[in-house]
């Protein structure tokens, strides 16, 4: 009943992707690979899993919302629109039609850092899948026009108008990160992009974006499942070896940065006030970023965690609270989002939140906490290994961050490390610095809004 | 910069060519102009699934599946929302309130505990079942299932957590007023399950109700209906079937069951059959867009037309390339999706076909609506349209089976209509056998034109003018306040 193809997700919101709890009992975990690279630079990985007789083809295009320029917000997600209007020997609607006929799937989404496209369906439609992908790589700029942009970006719009203006609370997020990234910073900027962005967009940009990114040397093709290795090996070599590898490409280099302490408000239509503090935070895999990701489940993870027990249970000040560690490729922010219930203002809430901040940055989590936090990552981590679709999107995902596609032992080992001096440390050294404090409040009632104070 | 690019591709398909994967894959002879052709995809296996009952009535139901040293426990106790009765919320209410401390521990400790195994266990409701899922390594499954036996058998009830579990639900019903869709949701059922059918009101209560739940209520309503005979466990993972069964035996062997048992209410109405079209226009001023439900009373999960249906449903808003999605986001531009779908129901549920559209759009977004819907019922469906239908939902079952939790969701949600997990190698025929013919016939019989239920939510002074031109039958108005009642 629920179609939502194409959608976006914004990496702000992304859970914690972290390894398993197998290696507790003494065996490394590991996800087998076989990794090609063809000599126009498509790097291929595939990992057999023959648990069910399906397939997932699992594309990234190292380009997201950070490599827009300035005016064109937005860009990089409607252009993944773009990718299913057909190409030469696939014209629309073929892509969709010729997957659903085979009893597949697809679904593509655009992050800051990168844009993906994956199928998922039986095992005997993968040349099809491969096939698909080749042609829109190598043959879709000759079958782009005016018409299909001009539509998709009527859909990218209704997009927007759905998952963000008519949501309660939908505006917060592309506000907060203009008040953390400072201007022309790739981060600095939503990955829906503004309506008068969207509008500006022209097929000129669009054969330019797909001329500088949309390269064989700037993806990366996993395919995980109910297949042979080295048959997959041909049929890729076969599909895509034609395709000309692209220029070289200019990664953007944002300088380094100081959040200055920052108060917003906006006005909502919305029953409760709701508050949103965001910190400067660190790059993913980078040396605090594993000890953050355990802050923030000592902060909010559980129903005995540390906010959620203060605003939640004991004070009954707010309907919920979430506190997450959001790094990325270049940067990262932390962000700490609690609800008032009826009848308080964001200050009360402030607060304690800010008692708690200081009390977990004076005297550190309880070896008990840190160890709940350890073992609730990683069985979050063991359930995800059940999807080939997901173990694909992670070796895309390790290999673009590390180099290394099978990172599923490393990245538990991080969380291993970490101590409550670490935990101690960073709540210190990143959550009692200067802030973004921003509310959303009731139309008109401005005085509920959380007013100007660093932690002290 | 061009020539240069052109030499790279050459040099690319020389050194490709020379590989001994692309000769095995006959690199020269590959005609890109047309796709692959598709190998024959396996006749459909499902995994085994063996049953047994403990001396008390408790049912179990084994599937072995070692993939993962991982186990899925799910246990259901029979009933579901239509225990409610007078008391909308109640059933989904206990759900809740089992996860807030149990046997020695409070709420805190057990989520602690849980949590330092590495185990998820959640609780809800549904219509038809309350439903409580335990996810665990193996090696921790023992030390988990004590801590689900204590939820399921001694939940603490304490007055205190219940009052804050009750104002935590009060304030997410508050909260329902600012979503669009959630109120569009509420009116429409409430239009169409008419007052005294368990569909009437919300799965999730009220506000009126919600204010009424005390413990009492809530202890009263666990001993009437958390009982052995209710009670079914599946347990998919890394373990057999006797191990399963002698670990559930151990904590849910001597289950006891005391007192009057709890029971739906009869069902005294039907489901609303309108004359004509009814539209109802719900007002959110400032609204960037207009939620859309068009819908009908649906029909049994046991219908020998289910395949049918099923099939239709695809071609006509169950798909990407369906019909509707096609018209209104690919063609028009209105949406970013429209969609439809029947709810399957142990009582018949409903039709509905929905968007979110553009506020200057949502007249035409209607004609667009009952234009497909006319259409699928006046003409045969083309066979390709068919064909690609069929396959999709043949073809995608396998991948509803790869993990633990979706094995257990397949054998219950088959269980509930008294299905067998084989049921679905039988689905799979009947999906082939689906013509043209019968998919024009469960159109024209379940699909809703002259006498359905318009619901629309949106900024009425911009949308109003134009659904009234349209003429579709009368216009009555609901304020949020009447669907969200405080």
């Amino acid at each position: 009943m629920n179609v939502h193809p194409r959608a976006l997700r914004l990496a702000a919101a992304a859970m914690l992707a972290l390894p398993t709890a197998l290696a507790a009992q003494g065996t490394p975990l590991r996800v087998p690979f076989v990794i090609d690279t063809l000599p126009n630079g498509l790097t291929l990985i595939v990992h057999e899993d023959h648990s069910v007789p399906t397939v997932t083809t699992n594309v990234w295009y190292h380009v997201g919302s950070g490599d827009e320029k300035v005016g064109r917000t937005g860009f990089a997600h409607l252009f993944e629109h773009l990718m299913f209007m057909g190409s030469q020997n696939a014209p629309y609607p073929q892509f969709d039609r010729l997957l659903e006929a085979a009893g597949a799937n697809n679904n593509g989404s655009t992050n800051p850092d990168r844009t993906n496209y994956y199928e998922e369906g039986p095992a005997g439609a993968l040349p099809l899948m491969l096939w698909l992908e080749a042609d829109r790589l190598g043959w879709m700029l000759e079958t782009m026009d005016e018409p299909k942009v001009d539509l998709q970006r009527d859909v990218v719009k209704n997009e927007r108008r759905q998952s963000y203006e008519n949501q309660p609370y939908g505006l917060a997020f592309e506000n907060l990160v203009t008040a953390i990234y400072p201007a022309g910073h790739p981060y600095s900027w939503s990955t829906i992009g503004s309506m008068a962005d969207l509008s500006a967009a022209s097929l000129d940009d669009v054969k330019d974006f797909f001329r500088t990114y949309y390269a064989p040397n700037n993806a990366t093709i996993v395919v995980a499942g109910a297949v042979r290795a080295d048959s997959v090996k041909a049929l890729v070599r076969q599909m895509f070896s034609e395709i000309p590898r692209g220029p070289a490409i200019t990664r953007p280099t944002p300088a380094p940065f100081t959040l200055r302490d920052t108060v917003i408000v906006l006005q909502d239509r919305v029953q409760l006030p709701r508050v949103y503090l965001a910190w400067h935070g660190v790059r993913e895999y980078s040396a605090d970023d594993a000890a953050l990701d355990i802050a923030s489940y000592v902060l909010s993870g559980a129903r005995n965690s540390r906010l959620t027990q203060a605003l939640v249970f004991n004070s009954e000040l707010a309907t919920g609270v979430n506190a997450f560690n959001a790094s990325k490729r270049l940067d990262g922010d932390f962000m700490v989002i609690a609800t008032a219930r009826p009848g308080h203002a964001l200050d009360t809430l402030k607060t304690v939140i800010d008692a708690e901040l200081r009390r977990l940055a004076a005297s550190g989590p309880t070896a008990r906490e840190i160890e709940q936090a350890k073992n609730a990552i990683e069985a979050q981590f063991l359930n995800r290994l059940e999807f080939a679709s997901a173990k694909a999107d992670q070796l895309n995902s390790y290999h673009y961050a590390t180099g290394q596609p099978d990172f599923f032992q490393r990245d538990l080992d991080r969380y291993r490390a970490v101590t409550a001096a670490d935990v101690q440390r960073v709540v210190r050294d990143y959550l009692l610095r200067s802030r973004v404090t921003l509310s959303v409040v009731p139309q008109g009632r401005i005085e509920l809004a959380a007013t100007r104070g660093v932690v002290q | 910069m061009t020539r240069r690019l052109e030499l790279l591709a050459r040099a690319a398909l020389v050194a490709a060519s020379l590989t001994p994967a692309a000769l095995s894959a006959q690199a020269g002879a590959f005609d890109r102009s047309r796709p692959p052709a598709l190998a024959p995809a396996p006749a459909l296996t499902v995994p085994t699934v063996r049953t047994a009952r403990l001396d008390n009535g408790v049912g179990i139901r084994v599937v072995e599946h070692r993939e993962l040293p991982l186990v899925h426990v799910t246990l259901q106790i029979a009933g579901g929302g239509r225990l409610d009765r007078d008391t909308p919320g109640l059933t989904s209410f206990v759900a809740t309130m089992i996860r807030e401390g149990a046997g020695a521990r409070d709420a805190n400790a057990l989520q602690s505990e849980l949590a330092f195994l590495g185990a998820a266990l959640n609780a809800g409701a549904d219509w038809d079942n309350t439903s409580i899922t335990l996810r665990v390594a193996r090696r921790n499954l023992e030390p988990a299932l004590d801590l689900m036996a204590d939820v399921v058998l001694r939940p603490l009830f304490n007055a205190a957590d219940v009052r804050r579990q009750r104002d935590l639900r009060l304030a997410g019903l508050l909260q329902q007023k600012d979503q669009p869709r959630a109120l569009a949701s509420l009116a429409f059922n409430t239009l169409l399950f008419p007052d005294g059918h368990p569909y009437h009101r919300p799965l999730g209560g009220d506000s009126a109700s919600t204010a009424q739940l005390d413990s009492a209520m809530v202890r009263n309503f666990h001993a009437g209906t958390f009982r052995p005979g209710r009670a079914t466990f599946t347990v998919v993972g890394d373990l057999g079937d006797t191990e399963a069964r002698a670990l559930l035996g151990q904590r849910f062997g001597s289950w006891p069951a005391s007192g009057p048992e709890r029971t739906p209410a009869p069902v005294l109405v039907q489901p609303t059959r309108n004359q004509a079209r009814n539209v109802v226009l719900v007002d959110k001023p400032g609204a960037a867009q207009s939620v859309i439900m068009i819908g009908a009373p649906g029909v049994e999960r046991t219908s020998p037309d289910f395949a049918a249906i099923q099939v239709m449903n695809t071609i006509l808003g169950g798909s990407f390339s369906s019909r509707l999605n096609s018209n209104l986001r690919e063609t028009k531009g209105y949406t970013y999706g429209a969609n439809s779908g029947f709810q399957w129901r142990p009582l018949p549920g409903a039709f509905v076909a929905s968007s979110d559209v553009r506020t200057n759009v949502t007249d035409s977004s209607l004609v667009e609506f009952f234009g497909e819907m006319n259409r699928i019922r006046d003409s045969l469906v083309a066979p390709d349209e068919l064909a690609r239908a069929k396959a999709y939902l043949r073809l995608g079952i396998p991948g509803d089976l790869e993990s633990t939790a979706q094995i257990a969701g397949q054998v219950t949600a088959l269980a509930a209509f008294n299905l067998p997990l084989t049921w679905l190698q039988e689905y799979v025929a009947r999906v082939d056998a689906v013509t043209v013919e019968d998919v024009q016939r469960v159109a024209r019989r379940f699909i809703p034109v002259a006498t359905p239920t318009v619901v629309v939510v949106g900024d009425l002074e911009k949308i109003r003018p134009g659904i009234e031109a349209l003429n579709l039958g009368q216009i009555t108005t609901m304020a949020v306040a009447e669907i969200a009642k405080e």
